[in-house]
């Protein structure tokens, strides 16, 4: 199969997984701790490059799990223990740790396969360069692989638990008072977060994981306020701007995922746009203005 | 090692004339982001400052694309210009739509940094290459500055310095409580907008020595840093400067010392290790002299609880007690109570006979003074507030401690000097 095909595939497949799990981070109102996780995780994927000197996932994960978890638990730290107004917690402790991966990327890049062009916007033009066989048989790009099973395990995780992350998202105190476990729940998100941001990462770029996160939800939440509708109409904004800007990029000759989060920008703006309209159009059709002939 | 370590202190000798340049450089750079960044940090929008810093890139690329070459007024004003458009953006956002400022926040940013990359790699792949020299902008290359960058640093960083002194009382009211500086006639839109030019331009400058995604760092940590040590806002202005300036400084040297290290990611480094030291010590905020501070207040309060005990003993008989006695007086617990005895009795305040303790004539003095105190207040609550006197005691508990001489002088004169609390005891005088 072509190599278009395999980008785009790939470009869908992450823009799903992130769409699903930035719907509950927008409603959350932690889209700015998605950021620092998707910053964080930096220094996590460097160490494990180099102490695995391989691009296997497993320790990859395991890396940026760890400061993932690290920059989470530095921001509370900061906000509840010192407290430091959380802005300034969050602008700290992300900073911080990206500029630690940073440094490490300038020290050991040349032993490990990675760069700051990496970090950046990602290697999906690469995708189809790793591929999988086995027993002779080409089964496609590795990332592809990778990122469908993540995204098949966030989804039944999702559905799995579904009305407990539901209930916590929306009103905590109550989940609470119920007997729903809040913190697991929180903690449940943000491995998924870092999870994501892990997959995500080689094909994307540390930076621009936030536009695929956040802007698909929030496009859908500017349309629904229902869960399940927001959830499918964030995954298929972000589908579509995979593909859409998987074509601009190629017309312009320049990256890919900086096309894609520029598409992601202009559906959210359209959509603004229009809600905006149709919501004046429903006041003056439903509230005839004082001059109207009665 | 010792080689870079070597280059790193020659750095300071300042002989070079390029080392010149990156010294003076990143200092003016990084104060000035420290001074504007304090009333960013002030007014809780420090996360906007992560916004201007990722939205410059696409200004600078199309400011690279239109002058066809890397002169930096035009690529500050292309920076300035995205810049500025980004914090409108989620004004607007957040104004006109149910969409949080969180996601406003991270939405704008992403989608402004990926127009920047979709910029900055069609120039790259369209024959500018590696020459363009915008890379630098992105981790920051404090190296790649020349002595006419300096000079036009120079300029507007001192600029900046002169609207913040001349705007400096508009700046500190919308920092603090802007429907007040409304009401009484400042043109708060005015300061707003100023405000977020400056900072505007500072990021937009900035970005040369720090690069698009760490600036925001340099808007932040600084002020934050400094909110450790003070509470004073000059004060917390010019310890930011100071913060972000040495970073700057040392960050450079750092980087300096290998050669296509981005600058940015070691000034922020170096910024984060002072936040870190200041969170551990910072004399007003910090977690260990709040730590100690506390202590020496506990100290303190368990001391006057006890010596408490002995004077509402005494108010029976006139002797020693022992410390069975006191024990069975106080509801606090018997370790604390030898502790307590212990600092007491070093201080003279108590001391021991026989196997009783007794007052001393200070702690004599020092026990009708808390007691004084709690009975004022129990009469303070019952009089003012209408509280009945059985519910006036545990408030005394804690206030008795936190009154100082002068409140407790207002209490004898507001209730004209009394002989007796709620519940009839007497009021002790000296």
């Amino acid at each position: 199969m072509s190599s278009d095909f395999w980008i785009i595939l790939t470009a869908c497949l992450v823009a799903a997984l992130n769409a699903l799990l930035g719907s509950f981070l927008v409603l959350r109102r932690m889209a700015m701790i998605g950021d620092a996780i998707s910053h964080a995780v930096l220094p996590g994927i460097v160490i494990a490059y180099f102490l695995s000197q391989s691009r296997a996932t497993l320790p990859m994960l395991v890396g940026a799990a760890a400061t993932g978890l690290l920059v989470t638990a530095l921001i509370e730290f900061l906000n509840r223990k010192v407290k430091l107004q959380s802005d300034a917690s969050i602008g700290i402790s992300f900073t911080f740790l990206f500029a630690v991966g940073v440094i490490m990327i300038s020290y050991f890049g040349t032993n490990i396969d990675l760069d700051q062009e990496c970090v950046l916007y990602g290697e999906i033009a690469y995708v189809p360069m790793y591929n999988i066989a086995v027993g002779g048989m080409d089964l496609g790009p590795r990332q592809v692989w990778i990122v469908g099973s993540v995204l098949l395990f966030s989804i039944v995780s999702v559905i799995w638990g579904y009305n407990r992350l539901a209930v916590t998202t929306f009103d905590p105190e109550f989940a609470a008072s119920v007997g729903i476990n809040v913190v697991f729940w929180q903690f449940f998100l943000m491995g998924g977060v870092s999870l994501s941001t892990v997959v995500s990462f080689e094909s994307v770029g540390a930076v621009l994981v936030i536009a695929l996160l956040v802007g698909p939800a929030a496009t859908a939440y500017l349309i629904t306020n229902r869960l399940t509708p927001m959830i499918v109409m964030a995954i298929i904004a972000g589908v579509m701007a995979s593909v859409i800007g998987y074509y601009l990029a190629k017309y312009l000759n320049a990256s890919i995922a900086g096309a894609i989060s520029v598409v992601i920008g202009i559906q959210f703006a359209i959509t603004i746009v229009i809600v905006s309209i149709r919501r004046r159009y429903n006041r003056l059709k439903y509230e005839p203005s004082q001059n109207a002939p009665v | 090692m010792m080689e870079a370590f070597q280059e790193f202190i020659s750095f300071f000798r300042l002989t070079e004339p390029n080392v010149r340049v990156v010294f003076w450089g990143s200092l003016i750079l990084c104060a000035s982001s420290g001074l504007v960044g304090t009333f960013t940090f002030l007014r809780k929008r420090s996360l906007i400052g992560d916004v201007i810093s990722h939205s410059v890139l696409p200004g600078i690329c199309l400011a690279f694309l239109i002058g066809n070459e890397k002169n930096l007024i035009v690529l500050i004003t292309g920076a300035s210009i995205t810049g500025w458009i980004s914090t409108y953006l989620i004004d607007v956002i957040t104004a006109k739509s149910k969409i949080k400022t969180d996601t406003a926040i991270a939405l704008v940013l992403s989608v402004f940094f990926g127009a920047g990359i979709l910029l900055l790699t069609k120039i790259q792949h369209s024959g500018y290459g590696s020459q363009s020299g915008l890379d630098s902008f992105i981790f920051g290359s404090a190296a790649a500055m020349n002595f006419s960058d300096v000079k036009l640093f120079g300029i507007f960083g001192s600029l900046m310095i002169s609207i913040v002194l001349i705007f400096y009382r508009g700046f500190l009211l919308i920092s603090f409580d802007e429907d007040y500086a409304g009401a009484i006639g400042f043109p708060i839109r005015f300061l707003k907008f100023l405000l977020s030019v400056i900072t505007v331009i500072t990021v937009a400058m900035g970005v040369q020595s720090v690069g698009v995604v760490l600036m925001s760092a340099l808007l932040i940590t600084p002020a934050a840093t400094a909110r450790f040590w003070t509470h004073r806002v000059p004060l917390l202005a010019g310890l930011a400067m100071v913060f972000a300036g040495v970073s700057g400084i040392l960050g450079s040297a750092i980087s300096y010392t290998k050669a296509g290290m981005p600058t940015g990611p070691w000034i922020v480094v170096v910024v984060s290790f002072f936040a870190f030291f200041s969170v551990a010590f910072g004399s007003q905020k910090g977690i260990f002299p709040k730590w100690i501070r506390r202590r020496v207040n506990n100290k303190r309060i368990l001391g006057e609880n006890i010596l408490k005990v002995f004077y509402k003993l005494s108010e029976g008989t006139e002797s020693g007690y022992s410390l069975q006695e006191l024990i069975s007086s106080t509801p606090v617990k018997e370790a604390d109570l030898m502790n307590g005895l212990r600092i007491l009795q070093k201080n003279d305040l108590i001391g021991k006979a026989n196997d009783k303790w007794f007052l001393s004539e200070s702690g004599f003095r020092e026990a009708k003074s808390v007691v004084r105190k709690h009975r004022l207040w129990e009469l303070y609550l019952s009089k003012y507030m209408n509280l009945k006197a059985d519910h006036v005691h545990d408030d005394a508990e804690g206030i008795e401690h936190v009154i100082t001489a002068e409140i407790e002088k207002e209490l004898e004169k507001l209730l004209d000097y009394p002989t007796v609390d709620p519940h009839d005891s007497e009021i002790p005088y000296e």
